[in-house]
C-alpha cells in the first residue's frame, strides 16, 4: 500500500502538452479512476506513474520517494494493460508466476502465493492453458492473478475492461471492486467510460484536453461539475445545459420562460455575472413534470429506457432541448404542452465565458 | 477504367468478347512453362536418377544401364570411407551451424537497437551473403594463403611462420567452417531479426513491471519468441550444410588427402571425375537425400511443437 504524488507532472511531446503540469495525490488504499475522453492524457498519466513513460517535467512519489527516475520494475508497482500483454508462449501458470520468479522467490511460497491467486479469481481449471486459448474475461483474471501475485505497493490499470463484452464487462467491475476491498491496496485506474468511473472509484479525476478538470468523489462529480465539460461529459445523458440571461432573481430563458432563482444562489449569480450571462444546468432527475411548474415547453420525443421513461423537451424552438426523466408510466404525445420545475437543490450555474460552475457561499 | 465502364465497353464492342481469352486459359498460359522446366529438370531426373541407382551404369561408357537391385546401396552403406564423410559432414554441419546461429542471433541483438547507421550496418553485414559461393571460396582462398595471404600478417605471423590454413589437416576443416560462418551468419541474422521485431512491445513493458532483469527477459521472452524463426533459420543452414559443395571446391577441394572430403564433395568425385559412376553416384545421392530428409523431419516437427506451444 502507499501513496502516491504527482507534483507538476507533465508530459510534452515536441511542443505539444499530452498532459499538462498536473498536481495529484492518491492516498493509501485509495481507488483512484483517472477518468476521460480519448486523447485526453488519462493512459499517459498512468504511464507515467508506472514509469514506462518518462515525464518531461514534474515529480512522481511513492510514499514519499522520489521515484521519478527510476525504472518500472523499482518502483513496485502492478500495471494491467488494457489488451492483457500476457506471455503468448507460456502457460497461464507460467504467466502468473513469471514475476514471482523473476523476483527469484523461493519456489514453497511462490507455489502458495500463484494457489492463493488463482483460487480467488476461479481460475484453477486454467493453469495448463495458453493464454491464446482463453476468453477475454479469462485473460484478464490471469492478468489480474499476475499483478497481484506480487503484492506490489499500487495497482495501475489501463482500461483492464476495455476489451471486454458488455456483460462481462459488468460483472468484472464487481471482481475489481472486490478485490480492491479485499486487499485495500492504492488503485489508480484509467477509463473513458464513466459508469465504470462511478461505480469503482473513491475519487474520480476528470480529464480532458491534457487537465485535470476536476477532482471529487463520484458523487460531486456528478451532482457538483465544476466546469460545463464535466457536467455534459459525466452522466448519460449529460447534464442539461441552457443558456439564459439573469436580471433580479430570474433567469430568462428561451421560450419566454422566467426561472426564480433560489434565494441562496442570487448573491454569486448577481456577484459573479458581468453581463448577466449565464448557462443553467440540472439532470434529467433533477426535474419534474407539473401542472404549474415554473417553466413551460414542448414535448420533442419520448423514449423508453426500460425503468424509466426519458422525455426530451424543446424549450422555445427545437435548438434548446432538454432530458427530462419520468416514471415508465408517463408517456406524452409528440408536441403536447408540458411544464415543468427543477430541485432548487441541484440546479446548476455555469459562467458561459469562463465555462466554470459558479459557487455559492454555504456549504457546498 | 472503372470496373462499370469495362463492363458496359464488353457489352457494347461484341469484338472483345470474341479476342477475351478465359481465366483458365490464362491460368494455364501462366503454368504451363515453369511445369515443363520442373518436368525435365527436376522431376524426370529424379525419378530417373531413381531408377539408376538400382542399376550399374556410367554416362560415359556408352552401355546401357544394367539392373543390379540393391547392389549399389549394399556397396555404398558398406564402404567406411563413405560413413567417415557423413561423419565429417556432420561434423562440419555441426559447428557451421552452431556458430552461425551464435554469431548471427549476437548479430541481430546489436542490429535490432535503433541507432544512427543501423540499417546501413545491416546492409553491409548481408553482403557475403549475396557473393557467388565460388567466388567467395577462391578470395578467401587466397586470405588464407601463406604466402601472400593477408590472414597470416594480420595474425602476426609474416610468411615463413603463419601456418598453411587450408593445407593443414588440422586447421583445414575448420577453414572451411570460418568461411562459412562468415558467408552465412547473415542469413541467421535476417532471419532472427525479423523475428525480433515482430516481438511486441508490449511483453517487454509487462516483463518490466514484473521487474524481470535484462537477462530474464532475454530468457523467457525473447529467445522463446524468435525461436520458431531462429529454428527455420537452423533448418535451412543444416540443409545447405549438408549440400555443401561450392565453397569447399573454391578453397580446398576436399584437401588435404581427405580433411576437408564433405559427402557432396564425394559424391561429385564418384559421378564425375574417374570413372563416372553413374549408377553407384545415383544409390549415394539418394541416401544423401534420406538423411536430408529425416534430419528436417526432426526439425520441423520440433517447430510445429513450438508454434502449437505459442
Amino acid at each position: 500500500m502507499a501513496t502516491i504524488e504527482l507534483r507538476q507532472v507533465e508530459k510534452k511531446f515536441g511542443q505539444l502538452h499530452a498532459v499538462k503540469p498536473m498536481d495529484l495525490t492518491i492516498h493509501h488504499g485509495e481507488f483512484v479512476v483517472l477518468l476521460g475522453p480519448s486523447g485526453c492524457g488519462k493512459t499517459t498519466t498512468l504511464r507515467m506513474i508506472s514509469g514506462l513513460e518518462a515525464v518531461t517535467g514534474g515529480h512522481i512519489y511513492l510514499d514519499g520517494r522520489d521515484v521519478t527516475w527510476l525504472h518500472p520494475s523499482e518502483r513496485d508497482i502492478a500495471f494491467v494493460f488494457q489488451f492483457f500483454a500476457l506471455y503468448p508462449h507460456m502457460t497461464v501458470l507460467d504467466n502468473i508466476r513469471f514475476p514471482l520468479q523473476a523476483q527469484r522467490v523461493p519456489r514453497a511460497e511462490a507455489e502458495k502465493r500463484v494457489s492463493e491467486i488463482v483460487k480467488m479469481l476461479r481460475i484453477e481449471h486454467l493453469l495448463h492453458l495458453r493464454p491464446g486459448s482463453l476468453s477475454g474475461g479469462d485473460q484478464q483474471r490471469v492478468a489480474l492473478a499476475r499483478a497481484l501475485v506480487r503484492r506490489p505497493a499500487a495497482f495501475l490499470m489501463d482500461e483492464p475492461l476495455g476489451a471486454l463484452d458488455a456483460d462481462l464487462r459488468e460483472s468484472m467491475r464487481a471482481e475489481i471492486k472486490r478485490l480492491h476491498i479485499a486487499h485495500n491496496a492504492t488503485t489508480v485506474y484509467v477509463t473513458h467510460d464513466q459508469l465504470e468511473a462511478m461505480a469503482l472509484g473513491d475519487r474520480i479525476v476528470v480529464m480532458s484536453a491534457a487537465e485535470i478538470q476536476q477532482v471529487g468523489s463520484p458523487a460531486e462529480v456528478y451532482y457538483k461539475p465544476a466546469n460545463l465539460f464535466v457536467a455534459r461529459f459525466i452522466g448519460s445523458p449529460g447534464m442539461n445545459l441552457i443558456s439564459g440571461r439573469y436580471a433580479d432573481g430570474i433567469v430568462y430563458l428561451p421560450g419566454d420562460n422566467r426561472y426564480p432563482v433560489p434565494e441562496s444562489w442570487r448573491a454569486p449569480l448577481a456577484q459573479s455575472l458581468k453581463d448577466g450571462e449565464v448557462i443553467i444546468g440540472f439532470r434529467p432527475e433533477s426535474a419534474y413534470i407539473r401542472e404549474n411548474g415554473a417553466l413551460a415547453a414542448r414535448v420533442y420525443a419520448c423514449d423508453m429506457h426500460g425503468a424509466f421513461n426519458m422525455i426530451h423537451l424543446a424549450l422555445g424552438d427545437e435548438t434548446n432541448i432538454i432530458n427530462v426523466r419520468v416514471d415508465r408510466w408517463v408517456t406524452c404525445p409528440v408536441d403536447a404542452p408540458l411544464r415543468f420545475d427543477i430541485d432548487p437543490e441541484a440546479v446548476r450555474f455555469f459562467d458561459p465565458r469562463t465555462e466554470k460552475a459558479l459557487r455559492r457561499s454555504e456549504a457546498q | 477504367m472503372t470496373a462499370t465502364t469495362a463492363l458496359q465497353a464488353e457489352k457494347v464492342t461484341p469484338r472483345h468478347r470474341v479476342r477475351r481469352i478465359s481465366d483458365k486459359t490464362i491460368q494455364t498460359a501462366f503454368i504451363l512453362p515453369t511445369m515443363v522446366l520442373l518436368i525435365l529438370w527436376n522431376i524426370f531426373p529424379l525419378f530417373y536418377s531413381l531408377y539408376l541407382s538400382f542399376t550399374e551404369y556410367s554416362v560415359i561408357s556408352g552401355a546401357p544401364p544394367r539392373w543390379v537391385g540393391f547392389e549399389n546401396y549394399r556397396n555404398v552403406l558398406s564402404d567406411p570411407l563413405i560413413w567417415k564423410y557423413f561423419a565429417l559432414t556432420g561434423r562440419f554441419a555441426l559447428l557451421s551451424v552452431g556458430l552461425q546461429t551464435i554469431i548471427g542471433f549476437a548479430m541481430a541483438m546489436i542490429v535490432r537497437a535503433k541507432f544512427r547507421g543501423s540499417g546501413f550496418i545491416t546492409t553491409l553485414i548481408l553482403i557475403p551473403m549475396m557473393l557467388s559461393p565460388v567466388v567467395v571460396g577462391k578470395f578467401w582462398a587466397m586470405i588464407y594463403n601463406p604466402t601472400f595471404g593477408p590472414l597470416n600478417y594480420l595474425l602476426g605471423m609474416p610468411p615463413p611462420r603463419g601456418p598453411d590454413w587450408l593445407a593443414n589437416p588440422e586447421f583445414a576443416l575448420w577453414s572451411v567452417v570460418l568461411v562459412d560462418v562468415w558467408m552465412w551468419s547473415p542469413f541467421v541474422m535476417l532471419l532472427c531479426l525479423s523475428g525480433l521485431k515482430a516481438i511486441p512491445e508490449y511483453l517487454y513493458e509487462a516483463a518490466a513491471i514484473d521487474r524481470a532483469s535484462a537477462w530474464f527477459q532475454f530468457w523467457r521472452i525473447t529467445l522463446p519468441q524468435v525461436a520458431p524463426l531462429l529454428m527455420i533459420a537452423i533448418l535451412f543452414r543444416t540443409i545447405e550444410a549438408f549440400k555443401q559443395f561450392d565453397v569447399v571446391m573454391g578453397l580446398t577441394g576436399g584437401g588435404p588427402g581427405d580433411a576437408t572430403e564433405l559427402i557432396a564433395v564425394k559424391l561429385y568425385r564418384i559421378a564425375f571425375l574417374g570413372r563416372f559412376d553413374t549408377g553407384i553416384a545415383s544409390a549415394f545421392a539418394y541416401i544423401v537425400l534420406i538423411i536430408i530428409i529425416a534430419i528436417s523431419n526432426l526439425y520441423i516437427r520440433y517447430l510445429n511443437r513450438l508454434r502449437g506451444e505459442a
